[in-house]
């Protein structure tokens, strides 16, 4: 089981996130101009990276946040955890 | 090759076994092949044989990273079944397991196929409509499919109980599934290719895909570089990867998928045990171990190896539906790499590169469709174009939306 650092909660266990998948992905603007081949690309294709790989996580069972966690998927070290700081998600 | 048969199994015993000649050989390979397969498990040995036996091209090369049949071919729970939903898959499977049942007379190998039935358990109302629309479409498919009352699946499974935390309300039973031994299938597989000729190249990763204007040229392994007119990749957990190497993207994910063995049992359970709704199934192996096979992991994954809390989901389902098994121990567990693709079915496609094609995307449910996946994919790949079979697998229904959403209607337990 993986050991996550909410950014928020501290360590917790992988028991209580969610899996969001690869980040970084941004919805287009305008998809109604968008060709087929283009919006299938954004729907479906995935860099489905061996090694370093951003992801998205969700603390389901604590804070219910989202952050970004960079995560080896050979070794599965999570190296980095990445988002909104605690005082800029308080802010509101 | 010497046909194995009870003769040379007598005259062999004779000679106290010192007499077997290998099964396949272990050539260097050529300076250029026809046809290269990128992986050498069950799906990529069937492609090679099926090349050699139904298409006459024998100028190829399998190249394994590692050993034959060591990747998901060994770690699956070798479930053999094709009661799916929908017909494009139901086609595929149903061909499938049509071969499976003449293929240790084909291959001249015992590869254990076993039609101990396969049973789908329904725990609630909705399950039970939804199992007998399944049943309903596997019937027009011409596929045998029955729906078993509570009663009847406890006459099958008198061990199970039907008023668990889990209870049973119906189940759907194909009595023409069962299992196989996974690495018969390869080892079959790789013994009949390498009889035809073809050449299997352990110990060789692909570390790289030449083109030439804009069509495959050969690639590059540590073994040197190797001229083909054609590449075939069927690299299940790793096609992405080799995809990024020709500069292709594939809609698939890999994640680990978690299985386990218990100690070795009397028999007790005489059929496969499936359940969608608690992500479990259970058969028990000829040799007595009970074979139990858990949901995917939630997150990618590459290191076959999971986490413990979904083995611990699996094995509390099967306690609450079999507590005789409460105190049996397990032997070992594992995970297995599964390319996961969107609609949950595979991609057995051509590709934008001329001359390299895909099968791929097989996720939590390829052993069963070893012997289809590998004839499917021998005629896309001799013919440069798919078969009937394989046309609405290509890679194509990603931007076209005809995905084939089996990933709803079969659960996700393969």
């Amino acid at each position: 089981m993986l050991l996550i650092t909410c950014p928020w909660c501290g360590p917790r266990a992988e028991s209580e996130f969610t899996c969001g998948g690869e980040a970084d992905i941004a919805r287009p603007l305008h998809p109604e101009t968008l060709t087929d081949e283009a919006w299938g690309e954004y729907l479906f294709m995935r860099r489905n990276t061996r090694g370093l790989h951003r992801e998205q996580w969700h603390h389901s069972f604590g804070c219910r946040r989202w952050f970004v966690v960079e995560r080896d998927t050979v070794t599965y070290e999570v190296r980095a955890v990445d988002g909104p700081t605690p005082a800029a998600g308080s802010a509101r | 090759m010497s046909r194995y048969s009870i003769f040379t199994l007598v005259r062999n015993a004779l000679s106290y076994h010192e007499g077997w000649e290998r099964a396949w050989r272990s050539p260097q390979p050529k300076r250029e092949y026809d046809v290269v397969i990128v992986g050498g498990g069950g799906h990529g040995l069937a492609t090679a044989y099926y090349l050699a036996k139904e298409h006459g091209v024998r100028n190829v090369a399998v190249l394994e990273k590692g050993w034959l049949g060591g990747g998901n071919t060994a770690r699956n729970t070798t479930i053999v079944r094709s009661n799916y939903l929908w017909d494009e898959s139901a086609r595929l499977y149903e061909k499938s397991l049509r071969l499976f049942e003449t293929l240790s007379q084909e291959l001249n190998y015992n590869v254990m196929f076993s039609q101990r039935g396969v049973m789908n358990l329904a725990h609630t109302l909705q399950e039970v409509r939804d199992t007998e629309r399944r049943i309903n479409a596997n019937h027009l498919n011409g596929i045998d499919a029955e729906l078993l009352t509570p009663e009847q699946v406890k006459e099958i499974v008198p061990i199970i109980n039907l008023k668990s935390r889990y209870p049973v309300l119906g189940a759907s039973f194909q009595r023409r599934g069962g299992v196989a031994r996974h690495d018969a299938v390869a080892w079959g597989f790789a013994r009949a290719a390498d009889a035809y000729g073809v050449d299997i190249i352990q110990n060789c990763p692909v570390k790289g895909i030449r083109r030439e204007g804009g069509a495959v040229s050969g690639v590059d392994t540590p073994k040197g570089y190797i001229k083909a007119k054609k590449v075939g990749v069927v690299a299940a957990g790793h096609s992405s990867v080799i995809a990024s190497m020709a500069g292709i993207r594939l809609p698939l994910e890999s994640r680990p998928l978690q299985a386990l063995v218990s100690e070795p049992l009397k028999p007790v359970l005489n059929t496969v045990v499936m359940s969608n709704a608690v992500h479990a199934y259970i058969s028990q192996a000829d040799k007595g171990d009970l074979v139990i096979g858990a949901g995917t992991d939630q997150y990618n994954g590459y290191g076959q190896r999971g986490s413990f809390q979904v083995i611990e989901h699996a094995l509390q389902a099967v306690v609450e539906l079999f507590p005789v098994f409460s105190r049996v121990r397990m032997n070992r567990q594992w995970a297995g790499i599964v390319d996961i693709a969107p609609d949950a079915c595979p991609i057995i496609s051509r590709t934008h590169v001329r001359g390299l094609y895909f099968n791929c995307g097989w996720g939590t449910g390829g052993f069963k469709a070893t012997p289809g996946s590998g004839w499917v994919f021998a005629h896309t790949l001799a013919r440069d174009e798919p078969h009937a079979l394989n046309a609405p697998f290509s890679l194509d229904r990603f931007c076209s939306g005809h995905l084939i959403d089996e990933h709803g209607a079969a659960g996700v337990a393969h």
